[in-house]
């Protein structure tokens, strides 16, 4: 046999080089304009396009899948060729694969700020875009199984398998988590209200973060860290244990973002169970990294790469001990909805996914531009500061989210909130903000610091586009001829098994789906819920699309600190019209779960022109251009008629007289502001937000005083 | 909370997926040697540089 002669495509991983370093400097410093707007609002430059509420999605999207996207795809193209000992499957494909989720990445930049979004976090993107992030997977599926068709090693290095569980789960979270019922070209309703939906999202959402920034960075870190080290990772063994580990318990920890909600209990508790055991798998990857090393913490000393990887795995460690511990129901009563969850996911973000691609990129340039590293101490100047940056980010966030927990929680000895106006705890926590946002800018510095220098390494460097290699052809497996059974032959044939089992998870899901579709919910209903009223939908429609979600939730847990300070607990029964939940998971602000009534309609009409008007030293944005601008009533019937679709009982043909009904509702809020001398037309934003505020949480109040 | 026994169907599914992949790694000797595939990555590049030299 002999050996056969191929290249490795360098300017694929190149080019995905470039859109990290790229989209991480702008996702970055987005992160930096919305950490200083939380103490000083006028960062918004007073335009709705860069307020705080449609910015934070498009932080949080371009830093996850543009920032990290691109570093895992720039990790998985170099490594997977090298692993396979083969040339990716297609040069048009991996050509597709870039500049269609750079496509993508750039239509998450312009309808974020527009206030185009479905609301569920980190799945903001709208339907069509949605459609399009399927079909470049789809593309990023065919181009690595492809690769592995054709490879010339038969064993899979574990490196792989995290990057096969990566493309397989988060293909079937991201299509499960985008059911919508599209009403217009850039609006859509989610299939499921309130609490099943709230499940959906978080189910997605923690998965996110399980297989788009932990397997696939394990992956990474399990071909790069040896090779940066030139020593074999510790245990080989442990790798695969831990793999399958992982995999196997991940997909179930989803609940523990919903604790003390009105998600079932048992469901509440079987996400808490599986986040403890997660603790195992996690730290199997953390240990075995950074024992890697072991024997090698003098090459850790001189060398800044490894000094990346170790604060790297370091980070994994931590926020994979906080995790579960997050998860507990008596921790994640203090911490949830607190700044204490920002700093978790920043140790993981900032540490674990940051730190890693540096320690990646630094690697990779240089050997495929044939150069050296332009300037070792840059990027030891990279590393302090990016280092520094963490605490400076981390520990005042901690401070913030304890501090700020436990005043809304203290009462007096008479028994009453010690803190009962909410604005009072975030006025005390505004240093910890202003040090945050400091150390966020010591982390955006060293980025960019590291952008000059991998510029001036590729300038003074010659990129190899075809790295030349060699390797023996795969030699036939003997027994595949005489093996009759069909599984086994199945089984060698990675693209056919992976278009089986996906048939299989679809028509799964149809079998499930369709019960789930067509009989109505088992959630217990309350007759006194009804639907919304269409000024009151479109008014929720304005809420969803400033972002309103990003700062206040909508649900009040069964504490008495909070049944005290905001209303009665939410129940289940309160969200089956909530198509999508708004429960939020961060109180920058109150809870507006029973919002309604609480204050006249002039009070919210001057609060959302200026918040400081009615509560000094808010940190709320103005939203003055809802009095400005003219509410779109052109969709009220095709949101009605979506909403009737998706089960909300609205009586048939009420499409046709929606908009009758919303201009009544709106004139009469219209003269009652009039009667606090506001004068305000009736078509405006502003009515539309105000009659929803004001219906939040009333439902029950109304069957409380009629039972009485 | 329909919806909880669609998701439980969606995740049994998937981890019967990966169950399989499982099997399959097992039965087709991927797991049979355990420690040198972790030297060998080490070993391709350094080989491919030599020659360029």
């Amino acid at each position: 046999m002999q050996p056969e002669n191929f290249y490795y495509d360098n300017k694929i991983v190149r080019n995905f080089g470039i859109a990290t370093v790229v989209w991480g400097i702008i996702g970055m410093t987005v992160g930096l304009i919305i950490a200083i707007q939380l103490y000083h609002p006028g960062m918004n430059m007073g335009n709705q396009y860069t307020t705080y509420g449609r910015i934070r999605p498009l932080h949080t999207n371009a830093v996850i899948f543009a920032f990290v996207g691109n570093a895992i795809f720039m990790g998985v193209y170099y490594s997977l060729q090298r692993l396979l000992k083969a040339r990716m499957f297609s040069d048009l494909l991996s050509k597709i694969h870039f500049w269609g989720w750079q496509l993508i990445i750039v239509s998450a930049v312009i309808t974020l700020p527009l206030g185009i979004t479905t609301s569920h976090e980190y799945a903001e993107l709208e339907w069509p875009i949605d459609i399009a992030i399927t079909l470049i997977w789809v593309v990023f599926g065919i181009n690595m199984f492809g690769t592995i068709f054709k490879r010339r090693e038969r064993h899979l290095y574990v490196a792989i398998w995290f990057y096969i569980a990566t493309f397989i789960t988060i293909a079937v979270l991201h299509v499960v988590n985008s059911f919508e019922l599209p009403v217009s070209f850039l609006k859509s309703y989610m299939v499921y209200a309130g609490v099943q939906d709230a499940l959906v999202q978080w189910w997605y959402g923690h998965n996110a973060v399980a297989f788009f920034l932990t397997t696939p960075y394990l992956g990474l870190m399990y071909y790069f860290l040896p090779k940066m080290a030139n020593r074999p990772i510790y245990s080989y063994k442990l790798s695969i244990l831990h793999f399958w580990a992982l995999i196997f318990i991940y997909i179930w920890a989803g609940p523990h973002h919903l604790l003390y909600t009105t998600l079932p209990g048992w469901a509440q508790s079987l996400g808490v169970a599986f986040s403890v055991m997660l603790i195992a798998p996690s730290w199997g990857g953390m240990i075995n990294g950074l024992l890697t090393l072991r024997g090698a913490w003098d090459k850790v000393r001189d060398n800044v790469i490894l000094k990346f990887m170790v604060v790297a795995l370091t980070a994994y460690g931590m926020a994979t001990f906080e995790g579960p511990m997050l998860s507990l129901k008596q921790v994640n009563g203090i911490a949830h909805f607190s700044d204490w969850i920002i700093a978790h996911v920043h140790v993981g973000a900032l540490g674990w996914n940051g730190f890693l691609t540096f320690g990646i990129l630094y690697w990779l340039i240089p050997r495929i531009y044939r150069t050296d590293l332009y300037s070792k101490k840059m990027a030891s100047f990279h590393f302090w500061i990016g280092t520094l940056g963490i605490l400076f980010y981390a520990i005042p966030m901690y401070w913030a989210g304890f501090t700020q927990s436990l005043m809304l929680k203290e009462f007096t000895p008479e028994g009453m909130l010690k803190y009962p106006n909410f604005l009072e705890t975030t006025l005390q926590i505004l240093p910890m903000h202003i040090m945050r946002s400091i150390g966020g800018g010591m982390y955006l510095l060293g980025v960019i610091v590291m952008a000059y220098n991998l510029t001036r390494t590729a300038l003074q460097g010659k990129l190899v586009a075809d790295e030349a290699a060699q390797a023996m052809p795969l030699a036939p497996v003997q027994t595949i001829a005489r093996e009759n059974k069909w599984h086994r032959r199945l089984e060698r044939k990675p693209i056919q098994m992976l278009v089986i089992s996906l048939l299989v998870i679809l028509v799964g899901t149809f079998v499930e789906l369709m019960p789930t579709l067509t009989i109505s919910s088992n959630i217990p209903t309350i007759a006194a819920v009804k639907p919304y009223t269409p000024l009151e939908l479109q008014g929720r429609d304005l809420y969803i699309r400033e972002g309103c979600v990003g700062c206040h939730s909508q649900t009040i847990r069964p504490f008495r600190s909070e049944t005290e300070r905001y209303g009665e607990y939410s129940k289940a029964g309160e969200f089956v019209y909530d198509h999508p939940f708004l429960w939020g998971s961060k109180r920058t602000g109150p809870d507006l779960a029973r919002e309604g009534q609480k204050y006249g309609n002039a009070w919210h009409y001057n609060h959302l022109m200026d918040p400081r008007l009615m509560s000094p030293g808010s940190i709320m944005p103005n939203y003055d251009w809802l009095i400005t601008q003219t509410l779109d009533t052109s969709l009220t019937g095709a949101k009605i008629a979506a909403m009737r679709k998706l089960g909300v009982p609205y009586p048939a043909g009420y499409e046709n007289k929606a908009n009758k009904d919303l201009d009544k509702q709106a004139r009469e809020i219209a003269d009652n502001l009039s009667k606090d001398h506001i004068k305000v037309k009736s078509d405006k934003e502003i009515i539309a937000i105000i009659a929803y505020l004001q219906r939040l949480g009333t439902d029950i109040k109304v069957s409380k005083t009629a039972n009485k | 909370m329909n919806i909880i026994y669609f998701l439980i169907g969606c995740s049994v599914l998937l981890a019967l997926g990966f169950l399989g992949a499982f099997f399959w790694a097992q039965r087709s000797g991927q797991n049979d040697d355990l420690y040198t595939p972790s030297i060998r990555i080490l070993l391709d590049d350094e080989q491919e540089k030599d020659e360029e030299k």
